[in-house]
Order: C-alpha cells, then sequence, then structure tokens
C-alpha cells in the first residue's frame, strides 16, 4: 500500500515534466533509492507495473531502481561506516554521536523518453 | 515518433508534494485558518483525544474536522455528534494523505471561516511523516500499550512532529512502559518536541494540551 502511494506521486512528477519539456512517450524511469529509504524495490515495481497502464504517457516505461547504501558518520572521529552493519554505534571509536549521511533518497534520477 | 533521449531529472520524489504543501500554508496563513494535522497508529486514541479536544475549545472557536480512513465513516459520526462541522475522507487503500487530498478535504469541508481544521489522517506511523500534508502544526499520538521504544523504530514519524502526547497514562500501571525512557528516546529523535502525557479518557493531561493549542491557533 505504501508502494501504490509513492508511485503515484512518481507518475505525477513525471507528468508535470512532459508538460514542461513537451515529452510524449517514456521509455524508462530511474530512481536512486537509499538502503533505509523504508521503500521495498520489488513492492515498488510490482505497483508500477499495476500502476503504470493508467497514464498515456508512461505504459510502456521499464522502472529502474538505482540503490544507494546508507552510511553513517561519526561527529568524534569523522569516519563514515555501513549504516546496516553498525547501525547508531561507530565501529571505529565507540562513539554514538553519529548520523545518518545517505540513505534516505527516493529520488527520480533521469527519464528515457521522447 | 522521435528519439528518445535521457534527461537529467534529480529530483526528489516528495520534493511536488513539499512544494503544494507549502502554497497551501500560505493560503493558510491568509485566511487565519490553523490546520493540525493528527497522527497515530490505529487504536492510539486519536478520535477519543479529538472528542475531548473539541469539547473543550468548541465554545472559543469554530473548528471543523477531516477523518481520513481507508473505509467507513464510524468516526466521522462519532465527531459529528458534538455538533462541528465534520467530513469523512476516504483514502481508497492508501496509506497516507498528501496535500492535493487535504486540499480537496478542506474544500469539501468548506473550511473557510473556521478557525481551526483538524487532520485526523490515517493510522500509521510510517507513510503519514513522508508526505507533508500543509498543516500548520503536526502531533501524533503514542499510546502507552504500544510501548516505550516506539520513537526508536519509527523515527522520521516522531522527528516531524510538534508535540507528541503520550495517551492512556491512566494505565500505566498495568504495562511496562517506562515514560522517561520514552521521553528521552523522543527528544533523541527530536530535540524540539513538546511532550505532554495525557488521559483521554480520564481528562488528566488534555488542559495543558488544549492549551497549547489555543494559544497557536490564536497566534497563527
Amino acid at each position: 500500500m505504501h508502494e501504490l502511494g509513492l508511485v503515484t506521486h512518481i507518475v505525477r512528477t513525471i507528468e508535470d515534466i512532459s508538460i514542461e519539456v513537451q515529452l510524449t512517450n517514456v521509455s524508462s524511469v530511474t530512481l536512486e533509492l537509499g538502503e533505509v529509504s523504508g521503500v521495498i524495490p520489488d513492492y515498488l515495481t510490482d505497483c508500477w507495473k499495476y500502476f503504470r497502464v493508467k497514464s498515456e504517457l508512461l505504459k510502456e516505461a521499464d522502472l529502474k531502481i538505482f540503490m544507494i547504501p546508507a552510511v553513517t558518520i561519526c561527529e568524534d572521529c569523522n569516519r563514515t561506516y555501513s549504516t546496516l552493519k553498525y547501525k547508531k554505534i561507530c565501529p571505529h571509536c565507540g562513539s554514538g554521536t553519529t548520523y545518518l549521511k545517505t540513505g534516505t533518497e527516493f529520488n527520480i534520477k533521469e527519464i528515457e523518453a521522447c | 515518433m522521435g528519439e528518445f533521449r535521457v534527461l537529467e531529472v534529480k529530483q526528489s520524489i516528495f520534493a511536488d508534494n513539499d512544494r503544494r504543501a507549502d502554497e497551501l500554508r500560505k493560503e493558510l496563513k491568509t485566511k487565519k485558518l490553523f490546520l493540525l494535522n493528527l497522527m497515530s497508529s490505529p487504536g492510539a486514541g486519536k478520535t477519543t483525544t479529538l472528542k475531548k479536544t473539541i469539547r473543550c475549545l468548541q465554545d472559543k472557536l469554530t473548528i471543523g474536522v477531516m477523518e481520513a480512513d481507508i473505509d467507513s465513516d464510524v468516526d466521522a459520526r462519532s465527531i459529528s455528534e458534538l455538533g462541528v462541522k465534520t467530513i469523512q475522507l476516504h483514502t481508497g487503500g492508501m496509506c497516507h494523505l498528501d496535500t492535493e487530498m487535504t486540499r480537496q478535504g478542506l474544500k469539501g469541508l468548506e473550511a473557510d471561516g473556521l478557525d481551526l481544521a483538524i487532520l485526523e489522517n490515517v493510522g500509521n506511523l510510517v507513510c503519514p511523516a513522508e508526505f507533508d500534508t500543509g498543516a500548520v502544526k503536526n502531533v501524533m499520538i503514542l499510546s502507552v500499550p504500544e510501548g516505550h521504544d516506539k520513537p526508536l523504530k519509527y523515527p522520521l514519524m516522531f522527528t516531524i512532529c510538534d508535540v507528541v502526547l503520550i495517551n492512556k497514562i491512566d494505565v500505566l500501571p498495568y504495562f511496562d512502559f517506562d515514560l522517561e525512557v520514552c521521553k528521552s528516546y523522543i527528544l533523541k529523535r527530536n530535540p524540539n518536541a513538546i511532550i505532554i502525557p495525557i488521559s483521554a479518557c480520564t481528562g488528566e493531561g488534555i488542559e495543558e494540551w488544549v492549551q497549547w493549542l489555543s494559544k497557536e491557533v490564536r497566534n497563527w
């Protein structure tokens, strides 16, 4: 259900762009998806296939997903590490003063269209 | 048909909704209409808290309520019994409301002229946090039976809220819920959060909450 809502927003955004730059047919849409964005790629693809046919512009467009790893940075030692592997505590110095640098992205990177 | 070409978009999927939300807030400001977005998981006590809140404020403010659910109108009926303008919004299976749906809701409610419009969002701690509805303030209710670890499990929701109401404190003795630990988890995620423990059932804490809300509405 979550992914379906997101798909409607992707479609709306691309439809707006298509009016702006006069596109009539989109063959692919590439997304950047962070590892901890909370979006499940498989579900998103399924919802995409269900929903794209409702749009004249996107009915044949493939969805490509480019994953972005989740990286946390430590404020104390200034080093970075994998968020999924080590979570909140810095594996280099043991500090808990860490924050997420990348991994929550949910962007439309590019579209292929004419 | 022309040649296919690649267009760099580089745009957050939430950007369009965020822009619409800012526009809506500007319009609300000129109308002096305060929109409150109320969120929680299912069963945390949104409707009961809302009823208590309305009873305290309906003599001083004109209030309208939008009840968003996937289906049914039980909440809208229950609120309309209090004599305030109410409409039920059906999301048709969607797990959240966005700005466009909220705007349609305000239109359906005929909200112009009201002091306070309250949006009771779909019961869910994930998706409603991602979509700005255009509300002036976001409030979420966490209830004691859900456990004090929720701010760790649903970080975004606690990050975007201006106020967290901890509801059902009348049953604290029966649950393994540590109020102080819960507060520290919330503040870790959101140092600016205002935390008010309440019981919508007994009325404890409601005065503090209602005072905060009336002050915000007055200052908008």
